[in-house]
């Protein structure tokens, strides 16, 4: 009791509670009981998308989020997918050999696609 | 209008019989005609904790294969005669029990009583699928234990997934100071994670195996334990009377305590 009270008083940092533990573990594995997806073959959903998204967007890695999330026995998959701020290069900065003069619009003007690679898209 | 109310858990343990004999007892002592079934073939127990274990002549299984009739095969309790239970068959035999043929005889059933309780086994399989066959309503019961409520998320999937919409949920072993100190789930945390209604919170306590012992359901107890209690408020609120929780957190034997009680008489 008094140990305890000590250890409360003078440790660091609260440690979570054998409570708060259980209900995060049931909740991660209830929404993959809910999904019917392992977490195993989840993660490797998980990487499946991010390298499909990463091939059009320049993707933050530090920050992505992509989990399983239940709420009131709905689950869905979450996804939040930052794209990494371009740097060094200013829009507004025209280059100096671009001045607006020596453009001419010819007529309209398709922006060109890349053509994917897989021909299944 | 008559009530069929499968009780049931996913996980053994967790107190699915103990709870159905109390709540049918306690409805019986409201007055309604109860009939408690046990689906448990093979494996039968509700006999046992209603004390009626001398009184079984015939089951569910002679029942089904017609060797007897229905009313043959009721025991009707002494103690409380709006209560019967009928017995499951403590051997399986040959004779395949199918899910047509429980829904059959929960439906005959219902013509007769105002609740028809079943007492469903461990497990998901067919005995869980021949349980609630007939059922219009489910009871779940579980412990704030993480392998009770991952299995009674489970049973909710697949009660919902039979068109068993109309899911209640029991919390039953609940140790209030456990919940307390933030070692054990508390009600509101269960309740968040399966997102049922609630109808019961049953506080552990050790007179449940007493009765058990005694094979006299709590609720017949002339002093109400308190899980008796909570088990009597719970068949009320079934019954679909409105009636508070009690307060688990509550001092209950100080002096104070004692007062109150004296003048609450």
């Amino acid at each position: 009791m008094i140990t305890q009270l000590l250890e409360r008083l003078f440790s660091g940092r609260p440690k979570a509670t054998s409570g708060q533990q259980v209900k995060q573990r049931l909740k991660f594995i209830l929404a993959h009981d809910r999904a019917a997806i392992s977490p195993p073959m989840f993660e490797a959903m998980r990487q499946e998308i991010l390298a499909v998204v990463a091939k059009y967007v320049d993707l933050d890695e530090d920050s992505l989020e992509i989990r399983l999330e239940s709420d009131n026995r709905y689950t869905a998959v979450v996804a939040n997918m930052p794209i990494r701020p371009l740097r060094g290069e200013d829009p507004t900065e025209v280059a100096p050999e671009f001045a607006s003069e020596e453009l001419t619009l010819t007529g309209p003007t398709e922006p060109k696609l890349e053509e994917p690679s897989d021909s299944s898209f | 209008m008559s009530r069929t109310i499968v009780v049931t858990s996913g996980k053994g343990g967790v107190g699915k019989t103990t709870s159905s004999a109390n709540l049918g007892m306690a409805l019986a002592k409201l007055g309604r005609k109860v009939v408690l079934v046990d689906a448990d073939f093979g494996l039968r127990n509700l006999d046992l904790l209603l004390g009626l274990e001398n009184r079984v002549v015939y089951t569910a299984l002679e029942v089904i294969a017609r060797e007897c009739k229905l009313d043959q095969a009721l025991v009707k309790d002494k103690r409380q005669p709006n209560l019967s239970l009928l017995a499951a068959p403590q051997t399986r035999n040959k004779t395949a029990i199918t899910a047509a043929h429980m829904k059959a005889l929960v439906d005959v059933l219902a013509r007769y009583f105002d609740y028809v309780l079943v007492d469903c086994p461990a497990g998901i399989e067919t005995g869980f699928q021949n349980a609630i066959a007939g059922a219009k309503e489910a009871i779940i019961v579980t412990t704030p234990e993480i392998s009770a409520v991952r299995d009674a998320d489970r049973v909710i999937g697949l009660l919902e997934a039979n068109r068993i919409k109309d899911i209640k949920l029991i919390i039953n072993r609940l140790r209030p100071n456990m919940v307390k100190s933030n070692d054990m789930m508390s009600v509101e945390d269960v309740l968040e994670i399966l997102s049922v209604k609630l109808i019961g919170v049953i506080p552990e306590d050790e007179q449940v195996i007493v009765s058990t012992n005694k094979g006299e359901p709590l609720v017949l107890s002339e002093k109400l334990p308190l899980a008796g209690l909570a088990y009597e408020n719970t068949a009320r609120r079934l019954d679909g009377k409105e009636v508070e929780f009690i307060d688990l957190n509550a001092p209950r034997d100080n002096l104070i305590a004692r007062i109150q009680r004296w003048f609450a008489r």
